[in-house]
């Protein structure tokens, strides 16, 4: 097969993989937060509840598109698909296995972090746009929320990215093969996936949703397909920050006996899982904790790490 | 390469043209936005992937998120565009974008002049600009330091509450 053959059936093929997985994960965030908060969630629709991901399509898809009148129309279009398009285009660069990788830039991680800092526009302009207060409230803590915790995330980053020598993802896992960086770097790992949870707007941050109080935040005016492009962007960056943690920390595709691309989804799966068991348990804290928490705690301790890594580095030299 | 450049640097000329004239602040924003990303193209092309990516984290990702942030909380409405639409009359613009446009005629003989290819030489990754910026360039690295430091110790004071405010 020619190159160019090789790289459009990657290319698609890791397009058709990642919205199967993101359509799927709201049927499994469904279920797997119904048992563990001891009811049975979706079961009826086909065998265990399976085809509830097609009635949701069918219902999502026939509902009236409906732009609100007084919504600053071009930019309220356009905020879904900003989020849509830069989660989609993190995942170019993320080596699923030795062979599928859209593209092996040098500078893999932090077209990553350039992504993610790209994503908060979305919810910014949806917010605006929207010209409803409670969207504009719920955009503004976002954007608050987003910046700092982006801040630890990329801090967190550089740990690691001392360690294999790298900013490319490729290296970063060949680098981890006789140990995973979640051993040397664990203090980055729970600082990432900490980060990781505040920029996908996930219970314990999704405060710039929070329905008691917001109603739904920057996307109250949102519904039909656009509201569907926000639903699945979030499945789609939870299932990112879980490839991006199984490659910075958990040695990726590596694994004994197993093909390489089954190990990568095993681990991955099983941070999607630890995502949704965080959703089930914990409650929302105040902004004023979020804040605090991020700045007070979370800053000092990268730093302590990036310190840390660089003192054994240049005694190891 | 140069197709690269060259489209990616008319995108960046229409996006600041657009950002000028645009009459909403967001719209205006937007379009600058563009033009930072159609920069970071342009840098890549060139070979200089870490500063593409930098120009896209710091520029597009961090500084101009807080200039959206502030217009979203005065959140401008009609008045402030028919304010806009008052001041941006053709005597204002005139006069600059002539001497302007004299500059970018001077331009093009040297455009003319050079060999044509805009393609970089060679590529500076990470590693090069990290010993670039802690070598020769030691002493810039350290006085912006201060620079950023000052700033940080000005926004806290600014910032701090009272001792009245808070009881």
């Amino acid at each position: 097969m020619s190159p160019t053959a090789t790289s459009v059936l990657v290319v698609v093929g890791v397009l058709f993989g990642l919205f199967t997985i993101a359509s799927g994960l709201i049927w499994v965030e469904r279920r797997l937060l119904a048992l563990w908060q001891d009811r049975y969630g979706p079961n009826r629709v086909g065998p265990f509840g399976l085809l509830q991901v097609v009635a949701d399509m069918i219902k999502i898809l026939s509902k009236e598109d409906w732009i609100p009148p007084f919504a600053d129309k071009p930019v309220f279009v356009i905020a879904p698909a900003i989020l849509m398009v830069v989660t989609l285009l993190s995942f170019a660069v993320i080596p699923f296995t030795p062979l599928i990788q859209v593209v092996d830039l040098n500078i893999g991680l932090l077209f990553f972090l350039g992504m993610s800092s790209l994503s908060v526009y979305s919810v910014a302009l949806a917010g605006w746009s929207s010209n409803n207060k409670y969207a504009l409230l719920g955009s503004m803590r976002a954007v608050g929320q987003m910046l700092s915790y982006e801040v630890f995330m990329g801090l967190s980053l550089m740990g690691v990215v001392a360690l294999a020598g790298s900013f490319g993802l490729r290296e970063i896992v060949e680098a981890q093969k006789t140990l995973w960086f979640c051993v040397p770097q664990c203090l980055a790992l729970v600082v990432f996936f900490i980060g990781g949870l505040a920029e996908t707007r996930r219970i314990p941050f999704d405060l710039p949703e929070a329905e008691n109080e917001l109603v739904a935040g920057y996307h109250v005016e949102y519904s039909g397909m656009k509201f569907a492009m926000f639903f699945l962007s979030e499945y789609i960056g939870i299932t990112l920050i879980s490839a991006l943690t199984v490659t910075l920390f958990f040695g990726g595709w590596l694994g004994p006996w197993l093909p390489p691309l089954v190990w990568f989804l095993l681990k991955t799966f099983i941070l999607i899982g630890l995502f949704i068991l965080i959703r089930a348990a914990l409650p929302r804290p105040r902004y004023d904790q979020l804040m605090s928490f991020g700045w007070k705690l979370m800053l000092p301790l990268v730093l302590l790490n990036l310190l840390a890594t660089g003192g054994w580095l240049l005694a190891m030299r | 390469m140069n197709t690269v450049f060259y489209v990616s640097s008319a995108v960046a000329v229409v996006a600041t043209l657009m950002a000028i004239s645009r009459l909403n602040a967001v719209h205006a924003l937007l379009y600058l936005i563009v033009s930072l990303l159609a920069a970071a193209v342009v840098l890549f092309g060139l070979g200089a992937p870490f500063v593409a990516a930098l120009e896209v984290i710091i520029y597009a990702g961090a500084i101009m998120v807080l200039f959206v942030f502030v217009v979203m909380l005065l959140n401008l409405g009609p008045p402030a565009a028919e304010l806009e639409r008052r001041l941006l009359t053709p005597s204002a613009w005139i006069g600059p974008s002539l001497l302007a446009l004299i500059l970018l005629l001077e331009l093009i003989p040297v455009f003319a002049a050079s060999s044509g290819s805009v393609g970089g030489s060679a590529v500076m990754d990470a590693s090069k600009i990290g010993v670039a910026l802690f070598g020769p360039y030691v002493l810039a690295v350290e006085l912006s330091s201060l620079l950023l430091l000052a700033g940080l110790v000005g926004a806290y004071h600014l910032g701090r509450r009272t001792l009245e405010e808070q009881g």
